[in-house]
């Protein structure tokens, strides 16, 4: 592979350099001025730049636009012609850092025991050392959600920056958001044969005694948070203070319109700010969505139809639909490795529907917005931190994408993983360049 | 406790002697009681010779004359005004001459008619209650059960239960019988429905007499199934397996014959022998199974009856094809209620569509002329037979067929039409009698005679009281008319006023209310009897209260109004889909000529890609690849701006797969096959269509080191599974190494089975190819291994392995192993560390198959690296990539654009990983992976460069016919709008008009990866996510 990058000034030259991984080091503060010229700027709320330049500072964006001056002195200039800058891609609903190998339990730190768990916090787990997280750099993934699950108030996750030594280092804003999952409300049949009938078997009711329960903890929650002295602490209910004054968001993992409709019943009733993690069916309640005004993390659109019925592209073309009926979203992908395939998520969205710049911005500034992130980053804006992804083509589209940079905070962050060091172990191996 | 000494009627007095019977048999016996009662005069039980009699002995003959009838004999012949004449519980004579003897009691039937009593012959009617299991395989939660629990001389596997022996079992159920006679059915054919081989059946009257006296005959079928039942076993756990079990005990049956002495006595496989000469039935409860047990029983020469599940009705042409005949259940589903839209939303339409036209099934037999008797077997309730049939007719089914499926054609079928089935002499006196026709609405069943005796199923309606009487009392005469039906009659006074009364009428006794006038005042209150001569008499009051003798007698017989044609509405159904999906075709696509101009044409040839191409595809083939071709009579299609590539292989896929991918409760499974168990149904065939997916390599999953044999198929949507299969094909085998095999992650129950480590792994491998080895050489008379037949074939190189692997130590083994026994692994699939022994691979000779980009799932796939498809490439292995799954099937292309992301590879080269790359790993490369004249026209259009993820498939074209167009598709979803539209309305109607419905639970896809037990899996959004979080 043949790539060509220009380098004004030439000053560094570390994507050629290979580090094991344990000598893969978190990026320093970044020192002096950086500018990035001649790039097709992806803003990320919409906008693009063709022929622009973006300068950052102290870990600030501090110039964008095509008429960019640089200054002459103690700055690093690097000419990127032909190439895209996007704003840091952001995973928004993940369990990075928190296993490493799915199937080995003693790497597994995303599921608490019991059903209400919200002082549980994702961060505490979260890994900065997993080898995961270089391969999600490496596709441009900066920033993610770490969310917990388990049980229905499974605790709270945080925004992490994707190069750090450790978790309180990685906290881009540390609790965030509350998550509830909640149980599936849909009858269910024997998988084997006829359905089973009886009340007995009602998974629905089931269902709504448990929400029924979440309410309830709310309820009395609400009461606890009122009166300031208590004879004896409540943790569970200290923990979702947050909620009720809306620094925190209640994130809602469901996906039927039952569920969605429950969900928004669950907001007006408490005024939280509620967020639908999942909402594979939100397509068909979007007037509810909209009214509401509840924004929604979008299952991954590589997913197969709920439906043998519904329209075979029907995944990839929700996130068309949402951006039509005007409802914030951001697009997601299950998993943690998987995360690198958050652009290509896009991608397709864009493919079905959906603007090059709105599938852009699904994965980039309504992401950052709905996770509570929205005035720091998600786009290439001055004041914002700079979070910055330098791609060779369309960063939506394998095809055409390579990372060639990225800044975190204005850290140029290693482009180095474990999988990049593999592949030269045995071209090395083979002979092959 | 099964035995019932007591001649029903004789009551236990030396209770003694019966103080071991438990109390269940005794409440038995108050249900026998029960039934004397109605049994009236009709009742001739015999005692046996061989049992004491308690009291004095009451020998008779029982002979009836029932006269005056209409006989219906048969299905083709109705006598007017006939005599049946019984003896001893056998038809001496039925016609219109027959004389009636001295010594008969006489039985008037007129204006009744008599036929045959019904005949079900799939039943497990006082059978012992089975312990089915749902899930198998595996062990269910007690760790793994290798042989089988049964105890005694019997063979390996517990679901082969051919010794069984209903006669033995048996043990009559008057509950039950009831039930049954109350339908009209007179004999059953009952088996033990447990096993895949399920013994035999015997044929039991519904006589609530002795069991020794019912059996009518002991050994009448042997019966088979695809289900495991009750037993424990792991083996088989999936639909491929118990078909190869079936296949081997043919095998291993012929092979017992010549008395091996390392087998010793195997009363399982003594008693299949011994049951071949009986009726073969197989319940095969669904259409593709049908077939597929047709297919086992071609291979035995053996023809099976086939029960079937009831959906046979949407492949005719394929049951026809099976030359079987069926026996159809009428066990039509029920509307679901589908008021809550969003519950509704997962009801599928091929659910709903089932539910319209499931009742056509019948009448679309006769159509077929396809030989079918009718059963009760899986109704919800018996009591919904009769009304069913109805049903049928109503939807097709001819009266004079449906009467032929309940009587001639079982009897026939099971070889008993000499016994049962007709009205003829010598044969059971096993009749209904009805009030008309037996199958219109309005007909009452009034008697069902089975052996002779006598079941009275309604007293009332037997005499037709309906008419216009004068009523005498004190000297008055009162005009009095009944009419209602003749099972409930009503009354009317004709006075000045016409005012209607009250009558009651209770065997012989009737009672009369009469009044007068208007207000009721006055009143006429009257009991007595219907007397012999149909003339009324007892006493009663006058208005006045004056006590009084009564009479009436018929001034004037009822005529029963012409049915002013009960303006029924025309049915109205919707149209069979191929397959019943909503995607389905109406009318299958046929193969067109087709000229695709101006595109770019990805040729997978030294040609490379050219641009501004013309196509042109003649008879399913590629005829011609230039510049401004002449298109003659074909089709053209514009492909300007657009790309054609040849059609996307999946090496590794798992869709269109039935009930199971592993069979992986042994270590070596090499005899089962996934070609028996391909599903045309499964609606990610027309999804990978829209993928631009025409070929997939379905294979076993990768629980065990040697899996299933594998069927590489062509993706046609509406077609039949043997259409499906890829012609001239050499056949492949999945082999697994890792973690899955050795059940590294399936709990700590799992660590039983051979192998837990990779050292074992080898093991399992060098001592299955010694076997095959010894096997081969292995002289005359060896018992025929299907499991090591097709390791033979492997080392004969007519088998090809694909082979699940992940690192490079197991890699490098398997390697080694085949090159002991002088054979080349073809394929190593997954091989996610590939990369590591490229070099190895090539010096062996084999391909690699390989995700793009998946790893950190598991222990094994933690050096798993994007760039591996690209090393292996370079180290110059042919590599393909795959999915393994069916919803990244759908974009294999932009899965193979990731090798151009990741490794810097040439994008022909990326597009070749999922199209002529698999062909030649797959032995196909002849006929498909690239565009050149004279291969198959399995080509797809792309919207875009297909590396892009912006590409999509427009048309998918597999041997020239045009299965996926994306233009088709939006009509598709239009038409899916309004058929559900259409049937939710009916269903609505169906639950205002009080119908039984059910609760919609969500229709089930099967979906699987190769990691999945038997049930597979559904959408994650239909599955309880929160249980299994991944």
């Amino acid at each position: 592979m043949k790539r060509i990058f220009s380098y004004i000034l030439g000053l560094t030259a570390c994507a050629t350099q290979l580090h094991a991984q344990e000598t893969v080091y978190p990026a320093k503060p970044q020192k002096g001025l950086i500018y990035l010229k001649n790039a097709t700027i992806h803003v990320g709320n919409g906008q693009v730049i063709s022929n622009g330049t973006i300068g950052f500072n102290n870990g600030k964006i501090i110039a964008v636009g095509n008429n960019v001056a640089i200054p002459a002195d103690d700055v690093k200039v690097f000419d990127v012609q032909g190439q895209h800058v996007y704003p840091g891609l952001i995973a928004p609903d993940s369990d990075l850092g928190l296993t490493e190998v799915e199937s080995v339990r003693a790497t597994n730190d995303y599921s608490e025991v019991g059903e209400i768990n919200p002082s549980v916090r994702s961060i505490i787990s979260y890994n900065t050392d997993s080898k995961v997280i270089g391969t999600l750099r490496t596709n441009g993934i900066l920033l993610a959600q770490v969310v917990p699950q388990g049980g229905l108030l499974s605790g709270s996750s945080s925004v992490v920056q994707l190069d750090a030594w450790n978790w309180e280092d990685a906290a881009y804003k540390a609790d965030n958001g509350i998550h509830f999952y909640m149980p599936r409300l849909m009858p269910r049949g024997n998988p084997f044969g006829a359905p089973s009938a009886g009340p007995a078997t009602d998974a629905v009711k089931v269902a709504m005694a448990q929400i029924e329960g979440v309410r309830t903890f709310f309820r009395e929650a609400k009461g606890y948070l009122q009166e300031t002295k208590h004879t004896a602490t409540n943790l569970k209910y200290e923990a979702i203070k947050g909620l009720f004054d809306r620094s925190q968001k209640l994130f809602i993992h469901c996906d039927l319109v039952k569920e969605l409709v429950v969900a928004t019943d669950i907001a007006k009733e408490f005024n939280f700010d509620v967020v639908i993690v999942g909402g594979t069916d939100a397509w068909l309640i979007t007037d509810v969505l909209k009214q509401q005004n509840i924004p929604v993390i979008l299952n991954q659109p590589h997913s197969l139809p709920v439906m043998q019925d519904d329209d075979v592209d029907q995944p990839y073309k929700t996130a068309a639909q949402l951006q039509k009926a005007g409802i914030l979203f951001c697009i997601s992908n299950d998993g943690f490795w998987q995360q690198r395939n958050v652009p290509f998520n896009a991608g397709t969205a864009a493919a079905y529907g959906l603007g090059k710049e709105e599938a852009l911005s699904a994965i980039t500034l309504n992401a950052a917005k709905i996770l509570g992130v929205g005035d720091k980053t998600g786009s290439l804006e001055v004041g914002k931190d700079a979070n910055i992804v330098v791609s060779t083509g369309d960063i939506l589209d394998m095809k055409s994408s390579v990372i060639t940079r990225a800044y975190i905070q204005g850290r140029e962050v290693s482009l180095e993983d474990k999988h990049k060091q593999l592949y030269e172990r045995y071209k090395y191996k083979y002979g092959l360049n | 406790m099964k035995s019932n000494p007591l001649p029903a009627g004789v009551l236990p007095v030396n209770e003694s002697k019966y103080r071991c019977l438990s109390r269940i048999t005794r409440l038995r016996y108050k249900a026998v009681y029960g039934v004397i009662g109605c049994m009236l005069a009709g009742f001739t039980a015999v005692a046996q010779e061989t049992y004491p009699v308690n009291g004095v002995a009451e020998p008779k003959e029982a002979c009836y004359a029932f006269t005056h009838a209409t006989i219906v004999k048969d299905a083709q012949t109705t006598l007017q005004d006939a005599t049946l004449v019984i003896r001893n519980g056998k038809i001496v004579a039925a016609g219109a001459s027959a004389a009636v003897p001295k010594d008969a009691v006489v039985i008037d039937c007129k204006g009744k008619y008599i036929y045959p009593s019904f005949v079900d012959i799939y039943s497990d009617y006082g059978m012992p209650a089975i312990q089915r299991r749902t899930f198998g395989g595996f062990g269910g939660g007690t760790g793994p059960q290798f042989i089988s629990a049964t105890k005694g001389a019997y063979g390996w596997n517990q679901a082969v239960k051919s010794e069984v022996n209903a006669a033995q079992l048996y043990n009559a159920d008057e509950a039950k019988a009831k039930g049954l006679r109350e339908q009209g059915f007179g004999i059953v054919l009952t088996h033990q429905n447990d096993g895949i081989a399920r013994g035999t059946g015997a044929l039991v009257s519904l006589a609530s007499e002795k069991e020794n006296k019912t059996i009518i005959t002991e050994k009448v079928s042997a019966n088979y199934s695809f289900d495991k039942g009750s037993s424990t076993q792991d083996y088989p756990s999936s639909l491929m397996g118990v078909i190869a079990l079936l296949r081997q005990q043919y095998l291993d049956a012929q092979w017992y014959k010549t008395k091996p002495a390392a087998e010793g006595i195997n009363l399982s496989l003594q008693a299949w022998n011994d049951n071949q000469p009986l009726v073969q039935i197989f319940d095969a409860n669904d259409k593709w199974n049908a077939v597929r047990a047709d297919k086992i029983g071609d291979e035995f020469g053996v023809q099976y009856i086939i029960k079937g599940g009831g959906n046979e009705y949407q492949r005719i042409p394929e049951m026809v094809a099976t030359k079987a005949a069926f026996i159809l259940p009428l066990n039509f589903p029920q509307a679901m209620d589908v008021e809550d839209p969003n519950d509704a939303r997962f009801v599928a339409l091929a659910d709903m569509q089932n539910w319209e036209l499931a009742p056509s099934e019948p009448g679309a037999f006769e159509k077929a002329n396809i030989t079918f008797a009718l059963t009760t077997a899986d109704l919800r309730d018996v009591k919904s037979f009769l009304a069913n049939v109805r049903k049928a007719i109503e939807y097709g089914l001819t009266e004079q067929r449906a009467l032929e499926a309940l009587t001639k054609t079982p009897a026939t079928l099971i070889k008993s039409y000499d016994k049962i089935g007709s009205l003829d002499a010598g044969k059971l006196a096993n009749f209904l009698i009805t009030s008309g026709p037996v199958f219109q609405e309005n007909t009452t069943l009034l008697q069902n005679w089975v052996q002779g005796n006598k079941y009275v199923l309604k007293e009332e309606g037997w005499n037709d009281i309906r008419g216009t009487y004068a009523l005498q009392l004190k000297g008055a005469t009162y005009p009095v008319e009944i009419k209602g039906t003749s099972a409930a009659p009503s009354l009317s006074y004709l006075g000045k006023d016409t005012v209607a009364g009250k009558i009651e009428v209770d065997g012989k006794l009737i009672k009369l209310s009469v009044p007068l006038t208007k207000d009721g005042k006055q009143q006429l209150r009257l009991s007595g009897v219907i007397g012999s001569d149909n003339k009324w008499s007892g006493s009663g009051v006058d208005e006045k209260g004056n006590y009084g003798n009564w009479t009436a007698s018929l001034t004037k017989a009822f005529t029963p109004k012409v049915d002013s044609a009960k303006k029924k509405e025309p049915l109205q159904l919707g149209k069979l889909y191929y397959p019943l999906s909503g995607y389905g075709f109406e009318t299958m696509p046929k193969q067109e000529d087709i000229l695709i101009r101006n595109a770019t044409v990805w040729t997978n040839e030294k040609e490379g890609k050219l641009e501004g191409t013309d196509v042109l595809i003649r008879n399913g083939k590629i005829m011609q690849i230039g510049k401004g071709l002449a298109a003659g009579n074909a089709r053209v299609v514009d492909g300007t701006g657009k790309h054609l590539t040849p059609g996307i292989l999946d090496e590794h896929s798992h869709i269109a797969i039935s009930r199971g991918v592993n069979e992986g409760t042994q270590s070596v499974t090499s005899e089962v096959r996934i070609g028996d168990v391909v599903n045309p149904d499964d609606v990610n065939i027309y999804r990978q269509l829209s993928g631009g997916v025409t070929s997939s390599h379905l294979l076993h999953g990768s629980a065990n080191t040697i899996g299933g044999q594998s069927q590489l198929i062509k993706l046609g949507w509406g077609v039949n599974a043997e259409d499906m299969k890829f012609r001239n094909w050499d056949g492949f085998i999945k082999f697994a190494l890792g973690e899955n095999v050795k059940q590294s992650n399936w709990g700590d129950r799992q660590r039983i089975r051979f192998p837990q480590t990779r050292m074992g792994v080898e093991q399992v491998l060098v001592d299955a190819f010694t076997r095959a080895k010894d096997y081969e050489k292995a002289g005359p008379g060896k018992r025929r291994d299907l499991e090591l037949d097709a390791l033979v074939e492997i080392m004969n190189k007519k088998r090809f392995i694909t082979c699940h692997s992940y690192v490079q130590s197991e890699i490098n083994m398997l390697m080694k192993v085949a090159e002991r026994f002088d054979f080349r692994i073809n394929t190593f699939t997954h091989i996610l560390e590939g990369y590591k022994v490229a070099d190895k691979m090539k010096a062996h000779g084999a391909g690699a198959s390989t995700f793009a980009d998946w790893w950190a799932y598991k222990m094994e796939v933690q050096d798993a690296i994007p760039q591996n498809a690209t090393i292996m490439q370079r180290v110059g292995l042919t590599v393909a990539i795959n999915s393994d799954d069916a919803e990244m099937a759908r974009r294999l292309n932009q899965e193979a654009a990731k090798s151009v992301k990741y490794g810097g590879m040439a994008e022909e080269d990326a597009l070749k990983m999922v199209t002529l790359n698999p062909a030649k790993l797959l032995h196909v490369s002849d006929r498909i992976g690239s565009i050149k004249a004279g291969k198959d026209a399995d080509l797809v259009l792309w919207s875009d460069n297909p590396l892009s993820i912006y590409a999509k498939a427009e048309k998918t074209i597999v041997d020239g016919i045009v299965y996926f167009d994306r233009e088709k598709d939006l009509e598709l979803r239009a038409r899916i709008a309004s058929e559900r539209n259409r049937l939710i309305g009916k269903m609505l109607g169906e639950k205002k008009r009080g119908m039984p419905t059910q609760r919609p639970v969500p229709s089930r896809e099967e979906i699987y990866h190769c990691e999945d037990l038997q049930g597979g899996h559904q959408h994650s959004v239909l599955e309880d996510a929160r249980q299994e979080i991944k």
